[in-house]
């Protein structure tokens, strides 16, 4: 049988044709890589040689070479598939033919690049790496020194302070607005603690008023405000004095 | 008494002529007037006026270098006529064993280029991998860019020296593509007379 007998020789495969078979449909050779032309030139060289027509071994070649024809064409553009199939047939062949005028071209201007190489054969030249270009100087302009000494002046004045005063807020203890406060009942029985406190920075009347909740927790005074942010009033413990309106809206350490 | 060789005589140019032969003499590649000019630290037209005189010195026939327009600048090569004696001495390992299928890619590239391996395939019909790398190789092509979009294939175009090896002043010394092989109209006709036979 004529395909048995088919031995190739091509550019990526040299062997026989159920070989190459074989070998696409495992997918150990890629059709791409496989020049089709080269094999249908074996065969009909194969066919010449003998004296009669196989019709049977062309019926058989002609679909196998049809079927790898096919998959090579799938490998090589599977994208255009789908597009190719909605193509008129009319559209078809303008596209098929606008595509082997294109490879004609290149294939002419391929053999016009060969018949170039041979007629520029004699060409002899230097070749070698690009050479490297020497680094391009900055050239200034001339330059008077005392303005680039008023310019390093300029330079040289240190910053203005940033103050960092804001960042180390200083409490006075509580402790000491407890004595303070001791000192006062002392003396006193009550007092104002918004008198006491008047003239004092935002922290210190804070603290303050943390010393007089301290007081107040450790049952050492009386508080009494009229309404919100009336004046607080301070007595000393067992001696409150205040009013008995005062005391029923009583701001007490509770809420505190 | 040692008299300076005046290539050029009492010619006002006579000094650059010397420096861009100097100039000619040191390149690897091509230069353009361009670079040349600047090289020189010289004007454009004077330069070129100098390279015409140096041009007429460096001829096939007259002298063994010959000064030639190529790749899109000036460059020396050696004269034909010593191109026996050149090959005893140094290879031509560029353009020896372009295999039919490197020259159609090298074709498809130096007139569609910028192209990518997909396009070279889908034209050729057949997988450019191994033709693309070998042209690579050989300095015949290079990279340029990406196509557009993610993951965009590599484009390829020709270099100066596919027009040095090829002889071409530039890439549109090339012949026009119209002048080459047949026309799409013709092949289509080609196509539709065999599909009516068929049909009759």
């Amino acid at each position: 049988m004529l395909l048995r007998e088919l031995e190739l020789d091509l550019d990526a495969f040299e062997g026989p044709f159920d070989l190459l078979l074989t070998l696409v449909l495992r997918e150990e050779l890629e059709p791409a890589d496989v020049d089709m032309a080269a094999i249908v030139v074996a065969f009909v060289e194969r066919l010449l040689e003998r004296d009669e027509l196989d019709l049977e071994a062309c019926g058989e070649f002609l679909v196998l070479i049809s079927a790898l024809l096919e998959l090579k064409v799938r490998a090589l553009f599977p994208e255009e598939e789908a597009e190719l199939a909605d193509l008129e047939p009319e559209e078809a062949a303008a596209e098929l033919a606008r595509r082997l005028a294109e490879y004609r071209r290149m294939k002419e201007a391929a053999i016009w690049l060969a018949d170039r190489l041979v007629a520029e054969g004699d060409r002899f030249f230097r070749l070698g790496p690009a050479p490297l270009a020497p680094r391009s100087e900055r050239r200034l302009a001339p330059q008077e020194p005392a303005l680039l000494a008023d310019a390093l002046r300029a330079l040289a004045v240190p910053p203005p302070q940033v103050s960092i005063a804001h960042m180390a807020l200083r409490f006075p203890p509580v402790s000491q607005f407890l004595e303070r406060f001791r000192a006062v009942l002392r003396r006193r029985t009550r007092f104002d603690f918004d008198t006491e406190v008047e003239g004092l920075s935002r922290v210190e009347q804070a603290v303050a008023f943390m010393a007089l909740l301290e007081l107040r927790k450790q049952g050492e005074i009386a508080l009494a405000q009229a309404a919100p942010f009336a004046p607080i009033r301070v007595a000393r413990a067992g001696q409150e004095t205040v009013a008995e309106e005062e005391r029923t809206t009583a701001w007490t350490a509770r809420s505190a | 008494m040692d008299r300076p060789l005046r290539l050029i005589s009492a010619n006002p140019l006579d000094q650059l002529a010397r420096t861009l032969e100097a100039l000619l003499v040191v390149a690897s590649q091509p230069l353009a007037v361009e670079e040349l000019a600047r090289a020189a630290d010289d004007d454009a037209e004077r330069v070129e006026t100098a390279l015409g005189l140096l041009g007429e010195r460096y001829r096939e026939g007259r002298s063994g270098i010959v000064l030639e327009k190529v790749a899109g600048g000036y460059a020396f090569r050696a004269a034909r006529e010593a191109a026996e004696a050149c090959s005893r001495l140094v290879e031509h390992p560029l353009e020896r064993g372009l295999s039919q299928a490197s020259l159609e890619t090298l074709a498809i590239v130096a007139y569609l280029g910028p192209v990518s391996r997909p396009e070279i395939a889908r034209i050729r019909g057949v997988a450019a991998d191994s033709t693309v790398a070998s042209l690579l190789e050989r300095g015949l092509i290079g990279e340029a860019g990406r196509e557009s979009g993610p993951g965009g294939a590599v484009r390829y175009r020709t270099t100066p020296l596919f027009e040095r090896v090829f002889g071409l002043e530039s890439a549109a010394a090339l012949p026009r593509l119209d002048d080459l092989g047949a026309d799409e109209a013709e092949i289509r006709d080609r196509l539709v007379s065999i599909a009516e036979r068929r049909a009759g």
